[in-house]
């Protein structure tokens, strides 16, 4: 077309025409397409497979159309509410704990471990990025019941004179165990993301001016008043962005009870999320309709948890900013 | 003349594309250790078929099966010929994105008398389209340590007559070898006397007309979850969860195992890793209470979507019928023949050095022959999850057991529409 008229004047206005009024379309365009691909269209699919009944062996064309029936199914199904149940505790349980700690330690870090922020940022950092086999391998080891390190100490703080009374004189079957399948993957988890809102919290304490604490303390306050009435209100907002991502992270919890309970969801199915129920629903019962459906139940928890976060620690967080 | 001329190059051109198209490559997707045991086989089947080119896709055990599933939804990207385990079977054969192999040209049914018997049920489903066929077995067997038993005066004859005299037997060896264990989980038991004792026609958990078998009122499910009770009761089990969990390969690699039910080929794992420095204290016995029941097994499968099915049937009828072959894949990775003329092989005579000698090969191969067919079920694997979760809390005292298994029926009904 071009080729066929070459006129120089011709080619190089149409280039420079090309090249402003569509390179940046292309340019863009590998991040839209790769976002229909494995983003938009993923989702569009999954609310389509979540009325049909399908199992994914038999091929795209034996999708039958059932209408709200795969929701139906989840919400009379006694264990896709065990499974709320269980996110919902498992949330709490490892969720509160990893902000409790992290907060203190953070101020301790911009404060008196000053000097050596980054090595101590560094080590709580650490099982954050770590391999998940890696932490499954070291937490099989130490909570194994016949041969863990876990009951090895406690079955030595047993033989202590005095204190001894304390510690169970039995070994305690952590992943065997109903009681226990919970609080030790709550632990894992804590474990795991502590050091990351650690990091969250250093970053929102860093971005308060140093000026409020130095008219703090020529006014008199003491380093517990300074925390109280300078720290903790100016870091509402980082903290507010560090539960809510806690509350979707601890509602799509699924690596860590997955691989302690050998994707069985542990004793009395105690370790069982939503997520995993979900993955089981789809894998192993391949029944896709219902699985994709749950997803969609659980992102209505989601929204609706996040929405009620929103309102309680949002609001006031905002607040808090306005009032400075 | 012109178009003679034309007519004649175009057959030219014809019977040239015809050579040149009897050279096939064909595609086969497997899993470890089955991939060896295909990659050994392909140079006898070259001198057979020197016109077929066979490309091995191998992955790790659950991708494989994951990649197919996928490739059988969307109808892309499977091999021409496909590896699938015993685990898996079931949820292929109730999807129509396998070749039935019982239809023509395949006529698998010829060769069914040749196999083990419970093999073909297996791969047949309920409407009686054979999506596979079966290439190796796993007959189940007792693993026993002689070391210990021998300590606490125990004849292995005494562990195997019946459950009760199994676990009478196996408090006396637990009591004179202090830190062992006469079983890695005592839902162990269960499994095995769920999958024996069964009436014909019915399946572990429905019978033909899909009825739910499980209940207070069904004796096999009683029973079996009674033995199991009555072993962890006993405190005789490490609580080690399933096979290949840390627990159970840690009880091995210290030796604190008396026993242990499990295919033939765990054998091999005992002597590679997992129980190296027991070598000749492991014996091999027959399940207790003249039970016989199956761990595991491979099959190989044709896609629908395959253009090469002709090539794919010739290969698949090679590894699974000939009976060099099915011996050479025997001594390849210890797979047990599914094939039974293969089991005739002079080399299972021999003894069995990590057994200490002992010709359990023998033994394994007349257990194979009584292992019972089982029909399958779509709802199996879900059925199998309530199954084991009832058994838990039983074990765990949380529930007696006419209440599990009631409420077990209760939740596998709702889900079988």
């Amino acid at each position: 077309m071009l080729a066929s008229k070459p006129t120089p004047a011709a080619r190089r206005g149409g280039w420079t025409d090309f090249q402003r009024r569509y390179a940046p379309y292309i340019f863009i365009s590998p991040f839209f397409i790769l976002f229909f691909v494995f983003g938009l269209f993923p989702i569009l699919f999954n609310a389509y497979l979540s009325f049909q009944q399908w199992q994914p062996g038999s091929g795209l064309g034996e999708m039958k159309f059932v209408g709200l029936r795969n929701y139906t199914d989840n919400l009379t199904d006694p264990t896709f509410w065990q499974s709320l149940r269980n996110t919902a505790v498992l949330a709490v349980l490892s969720g509160l704990p990893q902000h409790l700690i992290a907060i203190p330690l953070a101020f301790a870090v911009a404060g008196v471990l000053r000097r050596m922020q980054h090595l101590v940022t560094a080590v709580y950092f650490l099982p954050y990025i770590t391999s998940i086999v890696a932490i499954s391998v070291i937490f099989f080891t130490l909570f194994s019941w016949q041969y863990g390190v876990i009951n090895a100490a406690l079955n030595a703080l047993h033989g202590l004179p005095l204190i001894g009374g304390l510690f169970p004189a039995d070994r305690i079957n952590w992943l065997g165990q109903k009681e226990y399948v919970q609080p030790a993957v709550a632990l894992v988890v804590i474990w795991r993301y502590t050091g990351w809102n650690m990091l969250l919290y250093l970053s929102g304490l860093q971005a308060i001016p140093r000026e409020l604490y130095e008219a703090a303390a020529v006014d008199g306050a003491t380093g517990g008043q300074q925390f109280r009435y300078i720290t903790l209100p100016l870091l509402r907002p980082i903290m507010f962005v560090a539960v809510t991502l806690s509350l979707i992270g601890g509602l799509q919890l699924f690596e860590e009870p997955f691989i302690l309970t050998n994707g069985t969801g542990g004793a009395g199915q105690a370790g069982l999320t939503t997520i995993m129920y979900m993955y089981r629903t789809y894998a192993s019962y391949s029944d896709a309709g219902v699985a994709a459906a749950m997803s969609w139940l659980l992102f209505l928890v989601i929204g609706a948890l996040t929405l009620v976060n929103n309102r309680l620690f949002g609001r006031s967080g905002l607040a808090g900013r306005d009032e400075r | 003349m012109r178009s003679l001329l034309t007519l004649t190059l175009a057959l030219t051109a014809g019977t040239l594309g015809m050579a040149a198209a009897q050279t096939k490559t064909i595609t086969v997707a497997a899993f470890p250790d089955l991939d060896s045991v295909i990659k050994a086989a392909l140079p006898g089947f070259k001198k057979l078929y020197p016109n077929i080119e066979v490309k091995i896709n191998s992955l790790a055990y659950a991708d494989h099966h994951t990649a197919l599933t996928t490739a059988l939804s969307t109808g892309k990207g499977a091999a021409d010929v496909v590896a699938v385990d015993f685990g898996y079977i079931g949820r292929f054969a109730e999807g129509n994105g396998l070749v039935d192999l019982s239809k023509a040209p395949y006529n698998a049914g010829q060769f069914r008398s040749q196999f083990v018997a419970y093999t073909y049920p297996q791969a047949t489903a309920p409407d009686g389209r054979m999506v596979a066929m079966p290439t190796d077995i796993g007959p189940g067997s007792m693993f026993y340590r002689s070391d210990l038993l021998k300590k606490a005066g125990v004849q292995p004859s005494e562990l195997n007559r019946s459950w009760e005299s199994y676990i009478a037997a196996g408090k006396r060896v637990v009591a004179a070898n202090p830190g062992s264990f006469l079983i890695p989980d005592a839902g162990e038991a269960a499994q095995i006397i769920l999958r024996t004792g069964l009436k014909s026609g019915e399946g572990l958990y429905f019978d033909k007309s899909g009825k739910v078998l499980v209940g207070p009122d069904n004796p096999r499910f009683v029973r079996a979850f009674t033995v199991a009770k009555q072993i962890r009761d006993a405190k005789l089990d490490a609580r080690a969860g399933g096979a290949f969990s840390p627990d159970w390969t840690t009880a091995f690699q210290k030796g604190n195992l008396a026993t242990e039910f499990s295919g033939a080929w765990l054998v091999g794992h005992m002597q590679n890793w997992l129980a190296k420095d027991y070598s000749g204290k492991w014996a091999a016995q027959n399940l207790p209470g003249g039970t016989f029941a199956s761990w595991g097994g491979s099959f190989y499968a044709i896609p629908q979507q395959s253009q090469n099915k002709t090539e794919a049937w010739a290969l698949i009828k090679y590894l699974t019928t000939d009976r060099a072959q099915q011996v050479l894949a025997f001594k390849t990775t210890g797979a047990f023949p599914a094939l039974r003329a293969a089991a005739n092989d002079p080399i299972f005579n021999e003894g069995v050095p990590y057994l200490g000698g002992q010709k359990a090969r023998i033994q394994w191969r007349q257990a194979a022959l009584k292992i019972q067919p089982l029909d399958v079920n779509r709802l199996d694997p879900i059925a199998e999850q309530i199954v084991n979760d009832a058994l838990n809390t039983v074990l765990d005292g949380s529930r007696d057991i006419p209440t599990a298994l009631r409420e077990a029926q209760t939740l596998i009904t709702r889900r079988a529409r």
